[in-house]
């Protein structure tokens, strides 16, 4: 059967066999950095071209379809324009700033990476803090992203920065209770651990209601922190041009677009692992063999197709749902989504002392 | 060891990021005048400095934010081991978020959360 886990641990072996330790330490860290930067660039290509053909499906329309076969290499052929625009910086713009926050904001997309598994014992860093890493270094993004609109010396990219942190925190919030209330069941703050604990049904089916409760607050959340719509109020292009980063142009702005993908990615692969059970297949109890054909499926399949289902998910609001207003954006999070996940979270705990969890 | 990781990770996203503008700046030979550098807002030139007050809503926000970002940090341990302690751990974690909901109470009715 294939397994990611199989080919580490023979490239493992094969560096310690052929080199000294340090030098074999030194081509692994090699191979994960090059590993990561390919995931980065390929999510990029793949999820901006899926956004295109959902868009165009829902529209009834076709989408991009005139660069190579069915508009495979529409968004390569975008990547090649952004090379080739100029990257301006505005005169009265604070220079070092400007420059920095795309960096930023890429540096988090990377690190986030870092506990989540893709498939069976494949995953860079099993910490065992996994969730409070995630909840910590994500919010760190809201930096990158005041920075730009701050340094850009503009009042749209100003206005779309303090919007879009105002949103982000509020709804970290949702985010981090509808997670806690996974973590009650588990017991354990470890990614891994999460999805093993995940063997005879993922967390969504043997929760109860509060699970379903939590997700659907954990979707729409993450929604909001992402700054997707319909709560893209921090580029909603209709009054501010494009936010924070109006100013930016060429590959600079590349850099936002790709990290705004990467961090949908990011949010879907974190939603999948809790609810969903992450590489685990499907399992139902203890149905034997029902579960043992269900292994026959790679697990990062099982990984990519949840991810991508979430990812579809989040790309069929945008473009069903209108955009809200600033008021009753925040009034969702403050007057309904925090309270009731506050209360959700109760009822979790009360269900997972007694034990009424499957 | 895995802590190593993440310096890679960081690097690996400064490679990335640093690669693509240093090619953008290889293959572009921009041109310079005064329009370009103008910030891009309604077509005229743009009045004032954006560096400026702003609504104070959004720090009534963050500060409400504050308190409830440090309640979650402080769940998180709890969370971990709240199905070992059983149900004493329930109570208090109650009343730990009763008082803090009364803050929360407390701002809504000071009209805090009311969105000038």
């Amino acid at each position: 059967m294939f397994s990611l886990e199989s080919i580490t641990t023979l490239v493992q072996d094969w560096l310690n066999k052929t080199f000294s330790p340090n030098l074999a330490l030194f081509f692994e860290f090699v191979i994960v950095g090059v590993l990561a930067i390919t995931l980065f660039a390929g999510l990029g290509l793949v999820l901006v071209l899926m956004e295109r053909k959902v868009a165009a499906w829902i529209q009834i329309r076709l989408g991009p379809n005139r660069v190579g076969p069915k508009g495979m290499f529409q968004s390569l052929a975008d990547t090649i324009k952004l090379i080739m625009k100029e990257g301006l910086t505005p005169d009265g713009a604070d220079k070092f700033l400007f420059n920095l926050a795309p960096f930023i904001v890429m540096m988090v997309a990377m690190l986030v990476l870092a506990p989540i598994g893709f498939a069976k014992g494949f995953q860079i860093w099993d910490i065992n803090i996994g969730v409070l890493y995630v909840s910590a270094i994500s919010s760190v993004s809201v930096i990158g992203i005041l920075m730009a609109g701050w340094a850009s010396n503009n009042k749209y990219s100003l206005l779309g920065a303090m919007r879009s942190g105002a949103q982000m925190v509020s709804y970290e919030l949702s985010v981090g209770l509808s997670v806690l209330s996974i973590i009650v069941l588990t017991g354990s703050l470890g990614l891994n651990d999460i999805v093993l604990s995940q063997q005879d049904g993922w967390w969504i089916f043997k929760g109860h209601i509060p699970a379903i409760i939590s997700f659907v607050i954990f979707i729409i959340a993450v929604t909001a922190e992402t700054n997707r719509a319909p709560f893209d109020l921090a580029e909603a292009e209709s009054e501010l041009t494009a936010g924070f980063h109006t100013e930016y142009s060429g590959m600079k702005f590349a850099l936002f677009f790709l990290a705004e993908y990467i961090n949908i990615f990011i949010v879907c692969a974190i939603g999948a692992t809790l609810f969903l059970g992450g590489w685990m297949p499907f399992h139902i109890g203890n149905w034997e063999s029902f579960n043992h054909v269900m292994d026959y499926i790679p697990s990062f399949l099982w990984f990519f197709g949840k991810t991508f289902f979430l990812i579809f998910l989040i790309m069929w609001f945008r473009w069903t749902f209108p955009r809200l207003r600033v008021d009753q954006l925040l009034n969702l999070e403050w007057k309904y989504l925090l309270p009731i996940s506050m209360f959700n979270l109760i009822l979790m705990t009360l269900i997972a002392i007694k034990g009424w969890h499957f | 060891m895995g802590a190593a990781y993440l310096i890679v990770l960081i690097a690996a996203a400064i490679a990335f990021s640093a690669g693509g503008i240093l090619i953008a700046k290889i293959f572009v030979k921009g041109t310079k005048n005064h329009q370009k550098g103008q910030a891009y807002e309604c077509g005229i030139p743009s009045e004032g400095s954006p560096w400026n007050q702003f609504n104070v809503g959004y720090y009534l926000f963050a500060l409400i934010f504050l308190i409830f970002d440090v309640e979650l940090v402080f769940m998180y341990p709890w969370a971990v081991v709240v199905k070992e302690l059983g149900m004493t751990a329930l109570f208090e974690i109650i009343v730990f978020m009763f008082i803090l909901f009364m803050g929360f109470l407390y701002a809504h009715k000071k009209g805090a959360l009311k969105w000038i």
